[in-house]
């Protein structure tokens, strides 16, 4: 079968499905009935259910089924492949490093952010300080991991310039473990920092000022004002910004594979997943490893919603 | 009227099932005996015997898929230019860096191509487990018999069936240097380990480090450090003993192999020796394999042990000749007597068994394409174990040299082991382990490391 041909099924699929819907809802839409008013409402529902069905819910099974399976997901080996994680040293070291990751990460992001946009905070110069530390947001992180595997590397490395310059020699930044880890970290941040930036700012520009005033006039300032108004003001906001950036750390995978293609002992659940899946072409293994990413980002991503909901009600 | 409605949706619900199944039915049905029917364009010329049992194919596509990228893809798609006169057939060409993971996603679904070309007998193995992978037909299977050595028709069998037939092939133990350099301070081309080290030492003494490496590869990171090792295994504990290792017949951490690696840590691991012209020793690691031969241009390094295809990645206008700005020579063992040679190559397997396919995979596997690849690589660097190739036709004396090695029924031929062992070792723990000996790690961890994850079952 040719693209072209392919583009026509397509296009006559979506058509029929177009003809189908629209059929549904004129004749639905006649009857006043409850009968009526139901299959209206499935007529809306169900595609997204089937949708959601097809494209999150049996994956989401098909990998877990896959993960109880051997490396030609031929037989099932019950648990070994999570076994296999929490046992084999190089696996265990990965997850050490992502742990590392999950931690710094959000933290030292969220850190920065939160600081940058109370000192910018009616500054001078504040929208063009904004938008420097804005800008990263803007490049994609593989892009993102060449420019700093250039700002790393060995010969001409900015990096080592400057510390050659400085007296502190040249090293290899990205092979030195456990070192490189923070290297990497770093990446994420510096994307990740733009993000948290933008949105305590606005949380803190919503901040009443009914409630800055009378803690002025009680003589709050400086960082008392930043400790008893400000953070518990935006708390609601922190956490929501701490538990996106973990989701994201979480799924991190374009770093890791861009700069050292997990070598060094720089390897992370997102990288390693994908290695066993189709560089070792052991997909027990590797589902094994995707399905226990999905375990630790689904309370994050749970606990996510919930604050958002309550960030909504306010 | 509400039984008129419920009715109405009913044939709505048909009228949907009926259509999906007249899409379902567009797909394309094929002839079942292996040919087209009609009279073949080739009909009649010499050089299409071959293939015009497959009858018209005028209009049909051959999709192949391949690691074989720009700029080596240019004489590959000249090189069928024959197959689309006999046939009739036009072949679509996919190259891709990311072919040996993705391949693999294709296979298990269901989106395949008709024809991929596989550069390891390892990945073979795994491509074949997913069942996706058709055996060769007769006619292919008869052209391997008479033109390929029994050797290259098992590195394409999997558990007794033939699939994949060779197509191109390299030679892995060279050392690359400036024939100019070596002139210029009276060395001869060494052909015995001791001299090889002798001159090393000599180059030192001036002040130059002699040898240059690099292994980074993007996922591939590590490869050249397992031919390093694959090369040194040959010399110091011979054939038999690779053999065996690449079957586990011996554990991949017996001390025989660590003879080897501390035999090549000699080397890649000595601060006087390496890296010249780039760095330390580490800087192997984070050195491009592309590039870690470049220094030898500027006379910053003398000897950079790479296969014959790392001749595409000298600068254009480089002479690569005897006389010339680089050049190439044997790997010495511990003696001049003995000459193991390592090497590789890619195999031709098939997702169908359309006639199309079958009749490229025949075109594939003869003389005939052997030497018409040949014809279209004007600037070299290609060979083939395929004993119909015409040496003649080969443009670089560097091909030359390998397609003679290949074709000498008394060389010692062995297939890059790391190509071989399963895909957990040979593109898993081996590449990883090699760089992290690389960087530091001591021999005995960096084998046993590798030991400890060959798969059980």
């Amino acid at each position: 079968m040719s693209t072209g041909e392919k583009l026509l099924q397509a296009l006559i699929v979506v058509a029929i499905f177009f003809a189908v819907v629209t059929l549904i809802l004129t004749l639905t839409s006649r009857v006043r009935s409850r009968a009526g008013e139901l299959i209206q409402s499935m007529a809306f529902v169900l595609p997204a259910v089937g949708l959601v069905g097809v494209g999150l819910l049996y994956p989401a099974i098909n990998s877990i089924n896959l993960s109880l399976k051997d490396k030609y997901s031929t037989k099932y080996v019950g648990f070994d492949n999570y076994k296999t994680i929490f046992t084999d040293a190089d696996l265990l070291r990965v997850l050490g490093n992502t742990a590392l990751w999950v931690v710094v990460t959000p933290i030292v992001a969220t850190l920065i952010g939160l600081i940058y946009a109370v000192l910018t905070d009616h500054a001078r110069f504040e929208r063009t300080a904004k938008a420097i530390i804005f800008l990263p947001m803007a490049i994609s992180l593989v892009g993102a991991s060449l420019i700093w595997k250039f700002v790393y590397d060995d010969r001409i490395g900015l990096l080592n310039a400057f510390t050659d310059t400085v007296g502190l020699g040249r090293h290899h930044w990205l092979i030195n473990s456990p070192w490189n880890n923070i290297w990497l970290i770093v990446i994420l941040i510096w994307v990740q920092a733009g993000f948290a930036m933008t949105v305590l700012s606005a949380s803190i520009k919503a901040i009443p000022t009914d409630i800055i005033e009378a803690a002025k006039l009680d003589g709050v300032g400086g960082l008392k004002m930043f400790r008893f108004i400000t953070v518990p003001s935006i708390r609601p906001t922190l956490i929501v910004v701490l538990t996106t950036i973990t989701i994201t750390t979480l799924k991190a995978f374009d770093i890791v594979r861009q700069t050292t293609g997990g070598n060094y002992k720089t390897s992370v659940l997102s990288y390693e997943y994908y290695r066993q899946s189709f560089q070792s072409a052991n997909w027990g293994l590797g589902s094994a490893l995707a399905v226990l990413i999905f375990v630790l980002v689904l309370p994050v991503v749970i606990y996510n919603i919930r604050q958002m909901r309550k960030l909504e009600a306010r | 009227m509400r039984v008129g409605k419920i009715r109405r949706g009913a044939a709505t619900v048909a009228a949907l099932a009926s259509a999906a199944l007249v899409v379902a039915g567009c797909g394309s049905s094929d002839d079942e005996n292996g040919t087209a029917g009609g009279t073949s364009p080739g009909e009649g010329k010499a050089e299409c015997a071959q293939l015009t049992s497959y009858g018209d194919l005028t209009g049909r596509e051959v999709h192949v898929y391949t690691g074989i990228v720009e700029p080596e893809d240019k004489a590959q798609k000249d090189s069928y230019k024959l197959f689309t006169e006999c046939t009739g057939a036009t072949v679509n060409y996919e190259g891709s860096k990311d072919f040996e993971a993705q391949v693999v996603v294709r296979a298990r679904g269901g989106n395949a191509p008709d024809i991929a070309y596989v550069p390891q007998p390892g990945l073979l193995k795994t491509l074949v487990q997913t069942k996706a992978v058709k055996p060769a037909p007769q006619a292919v299977a008869d052209n391997v018999d008479k033109w390929f050595g029994e050797d290259w028709k098992s590195y394409g069998t999997v558990d007794g069936t033939f699939y994949a037939a060779p197509l191109g092939a390299n030679v892995k133990s060279f050392v690359w240097y400036s024939p100019k350099m070596f002139k210029a301070n009276g060395w001869t081309v060494p052909t015995t380990w001791a001299d090889l080290i002798k001159l090393s030492d000599e180059a030192a003494a001036k002040g130059i480090k002699p040898w240059c490496a690099g292994f980074e590869s993007g996922e591939a990171t590590g490869w050249p450090g397992t031919d390093w090792l694959e090369d040194m295994v040959l010399r110091t504990a011979g054939p038999d003993v690779y053999t065996k290792w690449l079957n586990h017949e011996i554990p991949f951490n017996d001390p025989q192999i660590a003879t080897a690696l501390d035999r090549a840590g000699s080397i890649l691991k000595n601060p006087k020796y390496v890296n010249g012209g780039i760095g330390d020793v580490k800087s192997i690691a984070t050195t491009a394999f592309q590039e870690g031969g470049l220094p030898i241009l500027d006379g910053k390094c003398a000897f950079h042990r790479q296969a014959s295809f790392y001749a595409a990645n000298w600068p254009e206008g480089t002479k690569v000749t005897a006389d010339g700005d680089v050049f190439a020579f044997y790997l010495p063992g511990d003696d001049a007597s003995s000459k193991p040679v390592l090497g590789g190559g890619e195999f031709v397997a098939a997702f169908n068994d359309k006639p199309e396919t079958q009749a490229f995979q025949t075109f594939l596997s003869s003389d005939t394409w052997a030497n018409e690849k040949a014809k279209a690589t004007p600037d070299g660097g290609w060979v083939s174990a395929n004993k119909g190739l015409d040496v003649n036709n080969l443009t670089s004396p560097i091909d030359k040299l390998s397609a003679s090695i290949l074709q000498d029924p008394n060389a010692v031929f062995r297939f890059d082991a790391s190509d071989l062992m399963p895909a957990e070792v040979g593109s898993g723990s081996f590449w990883k382990q090699m760089v992290n000996w690389i960087t530091g790690q001591d021999t005995k961890t960096t084998l046993d490391e590798i030991e400890k994850s060959w798969p059980t079952s």
